[in-house]
């Protein structure tokens, strides 16, 4: 018969047993999802973000949105008729990290994306409660009082290409212009970008003149979340998984 | 001066030095100086130690050093957190509190409440008792004359530079991963060498049986490193910037980092924690554990489940449905073991109930044990998938993660505390078992508090979202959900006022036992004393 003693009175066989058994669960439910195709929808118009929504996604990183804010719709009617199409995994495929979020003190923001206008969403995070007065929300009007840094914005898409976006040079080489462009609907370098990230808008997203502010980046991420996916192109019963 | 310790020292502050001069950004140039200042620090301590100390000698007895050093910094630590979770709470009361500035808003303290707690508080508990039971059950000085030092203050200087530097806006926003690469750096390095330690003393022992605490433990460090290196991989976008990018994606991202989060309350949270359970709890009862063959069964069958339990933080999300059957199915499993655990340490008081009168601290443990046994049935129950629909993002997660975190975690720290403070402090007895009683009615009325107000509130949310009126249109709007909130959140901010008071009757009760004071109190017997006439 086995001996637990054996193990008992040996430390590093204590120590190999625990590996192997934790290994175990891990290595059968998260390998998997590597390899399996299934893991991933396919759709069609999920691109990487441009250098502005990037900039605007560090921000809401940095905030710690993820707090309060889930990127998930399940498929619930009541969340669907409130929040819109149920999150596919395609749409969070190149969110490093990803921020679908475990708690909703507010609400969810996977598809806010156009739902609002850059007005609301200025007054908003400088002011959450001259438009929500319920909202417990913290303001954040030094956003828009700081300018964006993006010198070192290439840098950036650069180490998102080394864990899997699919940046190409191109995109490395004008990521300044394409941040400047976005802001600046007038300017030559919008065709670029549309060409590079195809559907972006370029606006001036915090609707005040001067260089970019950090408000202008999150903004430009909030506009883009969940809007990227066709879903008049999306076959549902063909991504059962 | 001994070149293996004084060469990594100096390479730590040369290393500070120069993240300093090539900051890509304030945080960075800030950490970079901690880095240095922290090795300038240690050659100091080093040299001054070897000038003044007598030389160590395994004839010195245990290292009693170390663990009055823990128990200094988990009781700093805990007020620290509890203060700054009741903070946040009154944010979501009366979200004026956040001030609106960028260092002092929700999004950033959050972090810095959850990181306080878990890891600093829970680690410095962690670190302290398992320091105090290896060298007890192994009969044998801990290992090393620096190297647990180094564990002890390299993992402050994480704490530091971690909750620093979620203040200043450095963190990867994965729950309870929240600190950057070179942090996590900073930590592995730690982790090996606390393993080391470890290890080293379990080889150093006279007892022929590793006991059964030290299992956990054992787990509890190497599960961890694991879950930490897999977890937090990055690159860095400069190798003088604090900013990262995590290696997974999305849902392969989601997976690993509840793998990982699910297995910081195992094994961290968990674990660690039963390692105190089955040492401290036969100690005070003064009987041995209940069953032997249980703690086996126990310990092999936790460790194996609750690998698997993660994807209960993902029911109904994009990952596929594979993963979250298998995530639902091992979470309910998991009350077996859970349970198992519990009996066997509330069995351990067989014959010796009637302590519990006489006895507060040992009253602490069994409480503690209580909510173990609530919190690890309410939790296979919220991984039901349909459960789960109406749990999942509303604060019912929260009430129970804290009457896990509060009652289990913090009860049975509080437990260990009261128990190894007038033996690390050289004292006969503690300053008094009637504030102990009185820390003991606080946090549990604190935690009720807590529990019941984060229930109603969750439960309420859940249910506001989901409701339709008669015409079939949803019935509230989100803003209102979030109005009912209101009185709930002010409840839970009470209950956060009696834990935190109660830890803070606790700090008052070491610092005096440190004096070798004891405090003229009613004795408590195991007859009621008649009354006075």
């Amino acid at each position: 018969m086995f001996d637990h003693g054996k193990i008992e009175r040996n430390s590093v066989l204590m120590l190999i047993g625990i590996l192997i058994v934790v290994s175990i669960g891990g290595l059968i439910e998260i390998a998997p999802l590597f390899y399996l195709e299934s893991s991933i929808e396919k759709v069609k118009g999920v691109r990487p973000y441009t250098p502005l929504e990037l900039a605007g996604r560090n921000i809401y990183v940095r905030e710690g949105c993820y707090n309060c804010h889930s990127q998930m719709i399940r498929p619930f009617r009541d969340e669907v008729e409130r929040y819109g199409h149920y999150s596919l995994a395609a749409e969070s495929m190149y969110d490093h990290p990803f921020q679908w979020g475990s708690k909703r003190t507010g609400p969810d923001l996977a598809r806010v994306g156009g739902k609002y206008s850059d007005e609301w969403h200025r007054t908003h995070l400088i002011r959450p409660r001259s438009l929500v007065p319920e909202s417990v929300m913290p303001g954040y009007p030094f956003l828009a009082k700081t300018a964006l840094p993006y010198g070192d914005i290439d840098g950036h898409l650069s180490a998102n290409r080394a864990v899997g976006v699919p940046y190409s040079d191109e995109m490395i080489a004008n990521a300044k212009a394409d941040l400047e462009a976005q802001l600046d609907p007038d300017s030559d370098g919008v065709d670029a970008l549309v060409k590079r990230y195809p559907g972006a808008k370029a606006r001036n997203f915090d609707l005040k003149v001067g260089p970019p502010s950090e408000l202008d980046a999150l903004i430009a991420y909030l506009q883009v979340l969940g809007t990227m996916v066709d879903f008049s192109a999306y076959k549902a019963e063909e991504n059962l998984r | 001066m001994n070149w293996l310790i004084s060469f990594p020292i100096g390479l730590t502050g040369v290393i500070g030095l120069m993240l300093a001069a090539k900051a890509q950004d304030p945080a960075m140039y800030g950490h970079g100086l901690v880095f240095f200042v922290a090795a300038v620090a240690a050659i100091f301590c080093v040299i001054s130690r070897n000038l003044l100390a007598k030389k160590i000698s395994a004839e010195d007895g245990y290292n009693d050093e170390i663990v009055r050093a823990g128990l200094i910094a988990s009781t700093f630590w805990g007020i620290v957190g509890f203060s700054a979770g009741l903070f946040i709470a009154l944010q979501l009361a009366f979200p004026d509190l956040n001030f609106d500035t960028s260092v002092t808003n929700f999004g950033r303290l959050r972090p810095l409440h959850t990181s306080a707690v878990i890891f600093a508080f829970g680690g410095n508990v962690l670190i302290m008792t398992s320091f105090h039971v290896v060298q007890r059950t192994c009969r044998a000085r801990l290992a090393g004359n620096w190297s647990p030092w180094f564990v002890f203050w390299g993992y402050q200087l994480f704490i530091v530079l971690a909750a620093s530097g979620y203040v200043l806006g450095v963190t990867q926003s994965k729950e309870y991963a929240e600190p950057e690469w070179y942090v996590d750096i900073w930590l592995t390095i730690v982790w090996v060498v606390y393993l080391v330690v470890f290890m080293a003393t379990l080889a150093k022992r006279k007892e022929p049986h590793i006991y059964v605490a030290n299992w956990f433990y054992l787990a509890f460090i190497v599960t961890v490193a694991l879950l930490h290196l897999v977890n937090n991989a990055a690159v860095p976008v400069s190798f003088a910037g604090t900013k990262s990018y995590t290696l997974f994606a999305g849902v392969q991202d989601a997976l690993t980092q509840w793998w990982y989060g699910h297995n910081a309350v195992g094994f961290f949270l968990t674990a660690g924690f039963l390692g105190i359970m089955y040492y401290f709890i036969p100690k005070q009862a003064e009987r041995p554990i209940y069953s032997y063959r249980l703690s086996i069964v126990h310990f092999w069958s936790l460790i194996f489940l609750y690998i698997w339990a993660g994807p209960h933080h993902l029911l109904y999300t994009a990952l596929p449905d594979w993963a979250q059957t298998l995530g639902m199915t091992f979470s309910v499993m998991l009350w077996m073991p859970s349970w198992g655990g519990m009996i066997n340490g509330l069995m351990t008081l067989s014959g010796a109930w009637d302590k519990l009168r006489t006895d507060p601290i040992l009253r602490i443990m069994v409480l503690s044990l209580a909510f173990y046994g609530m919190s690890t049935f309410e939790g296979p129950l919220m991984a039901i998938k349909a459960v789960n629909a109406l749990s999942h993002y509303t604060d019912w997660t929260v009430g129970h993660v804290h009457s896990g975190a509060l009652g289990w975690v913090g009860m049975v720290s509080f437990g260990a505390i009261y128990f190894l403070a007038p033996r690390v402090f050289g004292q006969a007895q503690l300053y008094s078992l009637r504030l102990v009683s009185l820390h003991f009615w606080m946090a549990t009325f604190g935690i009720v508090f807590y529990a019941a107000a984060m229930w109603v509130s969750g439960i309420l949310q859940g249910l506001m979202w989901r409701a339709y009126d008669q015409l079939g249109f949803l019935e509230y709007s989100f803003a209102e959900t979030v109005e009912a909130m209101h009185p709930f959140y002010v409840i839970r901010a009470l209950g956060g006022v009696l834990f935190l008071g109660g830890a803070l009757v606790m700090a008052y009760n070491v610092y005096r036992t440190s004096r070798g004071d004891v405090r003229i109190e009613q004795p408590y017997t195991a007859v009621p004393q008649p009354a006075v006439a």
